[in-house]
């Protein structure tokens, strides 16, 4: 699971290569004149032998050489920082994209069906992590393991023997490693699901304070995020502290090295075959030999770390997005208005039956009031429509076309909503109301606020039209709010309407003159209106009765009154007290 | 940023022994590696020099001890450091959320979910992280570097002279580019919430973005925030790349120093060529070291700049006191007065930072038992009134009196057991039918769950469901129609047998004969319920006793349906738009 997860990491960072390559390239350099250093150091020991028996310009020849070599690494180490930054923030910039635009293609199922919380913790803190994890491997994955190639030729080049034991022992610190990050990997993905688990339980309850105070909840509240953050804690504990047992161990395997280098080395100084100067230089490497080991068993842990978060996030951006347009599909132009839906059968999960072989042909201009008690079921009909969801049988056809044959762009934006549930983003004002029309004019935007009567009111607001609204509206009234929705659908005017329960909270008088207004825009435009008022039933050219997420009858409400059914039954009972 | 440091302390307070014996057995295992060098000189001095195999052996063997010992306390001091930050992070998420529920709806409106998700989330985290490297290295580090100076002082003071200058030299860049990133890593978490702000908004308005075909134009701002966050992380980053290389040249250039003064005393007699090997190894281990302080730095300036972020809601006080009355001086109080149920006593609402008063001069009386209609144009303050009765919002002049006694007085646990509020948006939360009727009152029995059930006019679509009661209802109540939201809502409201019961305009979602239903079982209730019915509809509060009509933050008229008929203008021209001319004879409603 793990490599294929680094597969898919190497395919990002593929974008790179070039940076990746100079990166590398910088870190071999750097190496090789760090390694350069305690030979050179280790020399000029050599020329310090005793009281009198001092090399003073053989000392200042090394001490010069020494200091290009620092000066010279300090620079590429810092170039080879610039780079890693540059690879892991781009890396984590791709993905995020990538996650981003695939939310903006998931199916609205997948939406409806999933917590908003996880999903963004996964964009969000997963994706952080990552890169944590990333930059960590970056700078020490590769200059460890070119420090480790290179200490091993230069102690070659001094010392064979001696050599051999530091190879020899060294590998016993990778398995120890290998050994603690198996061991942990399970315990950090534990912990990203707990953190998953008590962000959506945080974004629920945060975002609903509200209803949590009304109901004096937070006791309550309280102790189920203290019963997982208890949880969380416990696997926190394990993966942190499994994974910092690298350290120590992998510390313990270098002094046992340094310890066996400063025998031998010693050993063989006694017989001459080295000098003490080499022997300095050897026990310097032997502390760089082995701390990138180190290094590299504290990257694998954080990289199994990064892996873990890697792989939710991953797991997002390969969810199957909707169905990808037709290649041929058609950009739907000045449709005439006419919607028709044959033999539609449709339900939300397969063992539950909901829309059976319905048929409903509506001509140009026609309003349809859709009716039903409430939950039966209606905004159903608009998720078929607006193509949220797709038809399990049958087809719908605008314009005589199957919605299927054409952009969603051109079906949607034909479409004017305005739903129940209002929605509306950070921005201004005029950014929220111009959506469906982003280069309206000035006037065409107030003409449109003061069709929907919002004018008034934002005109009171502090800045007007510019005035900064926060998440979900934020200050303003539900009314107010639902007054802008309508003005956004009142400015780009599509030739076909979705109104569902658009009025409901917003004052008679104010509605009396959105319903003139609507008038106006629904002449020559075919309406779907999820309808609660009696005027806007009784003048509908058809009646969609729902019940249970079925659609009962079908008319006008003449017919179906004197049909005397279900309808008949509701209208009646609109008298009942 | 020392105040941050500690504030937020006091949830180390439990883990003082962890938090104390963890860098103790750093400090334990450095003192250990300092002896290295030592024993190393010594082993090329007296064994190489003499030839002594058996002393180079001893010494070795006691290399190896001083590693064992090393490996115990480190081990030690990790358990104790992971314990103690994963502690204080548990302790401290909780105190935070616990705080954020604290909130009144005033600092709710101020900040929003998103910040407070983060801050929630990964600032802990990061801080997190920080206490447990604190814990690890912060004293570790600085004590290997100031015993490696004492070490080289025991060897040659000359020498060591050159430890004196570098090592402030060394901390002055350290703690430069520490203070010169700090303010770039909060700007760089701020970006970051606006990268959340904008993932998070295109899930929740996911329908409204499809349906205008903004996906596009979506994406473009996504990316213009997330390149924005990638520059200012590239940014910060090349500043703290720098570390590394500048400490490696100031370690370097000492070491350079020291040998050349190292040739100098060993050339007049004073030191050995093993002692000037281990001044080289005391230089090196402080590069070493450094090294990891200056991955530390940016781990804590991350930690710090987050705490910061942490700290700041911590900080931000609740704008309403509790009540301090006790039940029983309450019980007192109620007992032999025979107030109104709710007064509102010359009250007016400003809303904090807004420009105006949104509710002005309120007075008004309501008898036990009595129903009271609101109703209002858009904007008018019929939200606001009735969130004044649980006390939502404190009301900034007058006062709000229960059974006589002022919603200030009261523990707010205590008046809110009293009301029961459905408001406008209906929300639900992840869980069973069950659960979430129960959040109206606890210990609420199955019958008493159907009969709220039955009230609210939800007993019929529950039926329908899976399981009934246990019916599981995903988050944000999203596999539930507006309507069914609206009327569980409502049950949970009823399952509480509150005194008072307020219908925040909570039916609009409901098609006229539910709604007539519903407010038909409501009077039928037994008790005296007080209930407050805000709504748009003349028909859904023409029964009230009282309607209080409601004009831009003031009362225009109170009195019962007919009453205002006659005399409410206001009144008239509501109820005519809804039910026609009344010549025309109306649907009635």
């Amino acid at each position: 699971m793990n490599v294929v997860v680094m597969k898919k990491v190497l395919s990002y960072i593929k974008r790179y290569r070039l940076v990746v390559a100079l990166s590398l390239a910088f870190a071999a350099g750097s190496v090789a004149l760090t390694l350069y250093v305690p030979i050179l150091t280790g020399r000029a020991v050599d020329l310090i032998v005793a009281p009198g028996d001092v090399d003073f310009p053989g000392i200042l020849a090394v001490l010069t050489r020494i200091g290009i070599a620092v000066l010279l690494t300090a620079l590429m180490q810092w170039l080879m920082g610039v780079c890693n930054n540059r690879i892991t923030y781009g890396v984590v910039r791709d993905i995020r994209a990538r996650a981003f635009e695939k939310i903006e293609m998931l199916p609205l199922k997948y939406v409806d069906g999933h917590s908003t919380g996880d999903i963004v913790s996964r964009v969000i803190a997963d994706v952080d992590q990552f890169a944590d994890g990333l930059l960590m491997g970056f700078t020490q994955l590769f200059t460890g393991v070119i420090t480790i190639l290179g200490t091993l030729l230069f102690m070659l080049s001094l010392n064979v023997t001696i050599t051999l034991v530091v190879v020899v022992i060294t590998p016993v610190s990778l398995f120890v490693a290998r050994y603690i990050a198996t061991k942990t990997f399970s315990m950090f993905k534990l912990q990203s699901e707990t953190r998953g688990e008590q962000t959506a339980l945080i974004d629920e309850m945060v975002g609903n304070g509200r209803v949590v105070k009304a109901y004096s909840r937070e006791a309550d509240i309280q102790s189920r995020f203290d019963e997982i953050n208890r949880r969380l804690s416990v696997c926190s504990l394990k993966a942190i502290f499994y994974s910092s047992l690298t350290n120590p161990a992998t510390r313990f395997v270098n002094s046992l090295v340094y310890a066996g280098v400063g025998v031998f080395g010693a050993v063989a100084a006694v017989h001459g075959r080295i000098s003490v100067g080499q022997l300095s230089s050897f026990l310097s490497y032997a502390n760089q030999y082995t701390k990138p080991f180190n290094e590299i068993s504290g990257v694998v842990t954080e990289l199994q770390n990064a892996l873990a978060c890697a792989a939710r996030v991953f797991e997002l951006i390969e969810e199957e997005p909707q169905i990808p347009e037709k290649e041929n599909a058609v950009v739907l132009k000045n449709p005439d208005g006419s919607v028709a839906l044959q033999d539609v059968s449709f339900s939300y999960v397969p063992d539950k039956k909901l829309i059976e072989k319905f048929n409903l042909s509506v001509k140009p201009g026609q309003r349809v009031a859709i009716v039903g008690p409430t939950g039966c079921g209606k905004t159903t009909v608009i998720n078929l429509l607006m193509r949220f969801y797709d038809v399990n049988e049958g087809a719908i056809r605008v314009a005589g076309i199957d919605i299927r044959d054409m952009t969603r762009r051109s079906l949607r934006t034909n479409y004017g909503m305005v739903l129940q549930e209002t929605w509306l983003k950070t921005g201004t004002i005029r950014d929220n109301i111009t959506m469906g029309k982003p280069d309206a004019t000035e006037e065409e935007i107030i003409a449109a606020a003061k069709a929907s009567h919002a004018h008034s009111f934002i005109k009171r607001l502090p800045n007007g039209y510019d005035t900064v609204i926060t998440e979900d509206g934020g200050s303003l009234s539900v009314g107010q709010k639902q007054l802008l929705c309508i003005t956004r659908v009142m400015l780009c005017l599509p030739p076909m309407l979705i109104l569902d329960e658009a009025t409901s909270s917003i004052d008679t008088r104010t509605e009396i003159k959105i319903q003139e207004a609507f008038a106006r825009m629904m002449k020559g435009r075919t309406s779907f209106i999820v309808a609660h008022r009696l005027s806007t039933i009784q003048e509908a050219d058809i009646i969609l009765v729902m019940k249970d997420g079925n659609i009962i009858e079908q008319g006008n409400h003449e017919s179906l009154l004197s049909a005397g059914g279900f309808y008949a039954n509701l209208y009646n009972s609109q008298f009942a007290r | 940023m020392e105040n941050v440091v500690r504030s937020l302390f006091v949830y180390l307070r439990d883990y003082r022994k962890e938090t104390v014996l963890a860098p103790l057995f750093k400090m334990l295992e450095a003192s250990f590696e300092l002896f290295v060098p030592l024993v190393m000189a010594s082993m090329i001095d007296k064994g190489i020099g003499n030839g002594d195999i058996s002393y180079i052996i001893k010494m070795s063997l006691i290399l190896l001890l001083l590693a064992g010992i090393g490996l115990t306390s480190s081990i030690t001091a990790q358990f104790f450091a992971a314990k103690a930050a994963v502690g204080f992070a548990e302790k401290l998420r909780s105190a935070l959320f616990s705080h954020i529920q604290g909130f009144s709806f005033s600092e709710e409106d101020k900040l929003g979910t998103s910040t407070l998700i983060t801050r929630m989330t990964s600032d802990i985290n990061q801080v997190q992280n920080g206490v447990n490297m604190v814990l690890r290295l912060f004293l570790r580090s600085p004590f290997i570097v100031f015993g490696a100076m004492i070490m080289a002082f025991t060897i040659d003071v000359k020498a060591a002279l050159i430890f004196v200058v570098t090592i402030p030299a060394l901390s002055g860049i350290v703690f430069g580019i520490m203070m010169w990133t700090m303010p770039l890593y909060k700007k760089v978490q701020g970006k970051l919430d606006l990268v959340l702000r904008v993932t998070r908004e295109n899930l929740t308005g996911a329908r409204v973005i499809r349906a205008f075909a903004k996906e596009e134009e979506e994406k473009e701002h996504f990316h213009r925030e997330n390149d924005e966050l990638n520059t200012l992380q590239k940014y910060v980053g090349k500043i703290s790349a720098l570390m590394n290389p500048v400490t490696y040249i100031v370690v370097n250039a000492a070491t350079i120093m020291l040998i050349y003064t190292g040739a100098l005393r060993v050339d007049q007699g004073w030191i050995t060529q093993g002692e000037v090997v281990a001044l080289v190894n005391y230089m090196a281990q402080i590069l070493v070291e450094l090294v990891k302080l200056a991955n530390l730095i940016v781990t804590i300036t991350k930690a710090l700049a987050c705490a910061d972020r942490v700290e700041s809601v911590m900080l931000m006080e609740s704008s309403m006191a509790d009540g301090t009355l006790t039940e029983s001086e309450i019980a007192g109080k109620t007992l032999h007065t025979k107030a109104a149920k709710v007064e509102f006593k010359n009250v007016c609402l400003t809303y904090q930072g807004a420009g105006g008063e949104s509710l002005s001069g309120l007075n008004f009386r309501v008898e036990r038992g009595d129903t009271t209609g609101i109703i209002g144009g858009t904007g008018s303050g019929k939200s606001s009134l009735v969130n004044l009765i649980p006390r939502f919002y404190d009301a900034t002049k007058g006062e709000v009196l229960i059974d006589g006694v002022n919603v200030k007085d009261y523990p707010i646990e205590t008046l809110r057991r009293k009301t029961g509020i459905v408001m406008q948006k209906a929300v639900l939360f992840k869980g069973s039918i069950r659960e979430n009727i129960c959040w109206g009152r606890k210990d609420a029995t199955d019958e008493e769950i159907e009969e709220a059930l039955c009230m609210s006019q939800s007993k019929e679509f529950v039926d329908q469901k899976e399981g009934r009661l246990d019916f599981f209802i995903t988050q944000n109540g999203k596999n539930l129609s507006g309507g069914q939201k609206q009327r569980l809502s409502i049950a949970r409201a009823m399952v509480r047998k509150p005194e008072i019961l307020i219908l925040d305009d909570s039916a609009s979602a409901l098609d006229f004969a539910t709604d007539a239903r519903l407010r038909k079982a409501i009077r039928e209730t037994e008790g005296d319920m007080t209930v407050f019915i805000v709504s748009q509809r003349t028909s859904s509060i023409q029964h009230a006793d009282q309607i209080i009509v409601l004009d831009d933050g003031e009362i225009a008229a109170i009195g019962t349906h007919e009453q205002l008929l006659k005399t409410c203008d206001l009144y008239q021209e509501i109820h005519y738009s809804q039910t026609g001319r009344s010549s025309e004879g109306g649907a009635g409603k």
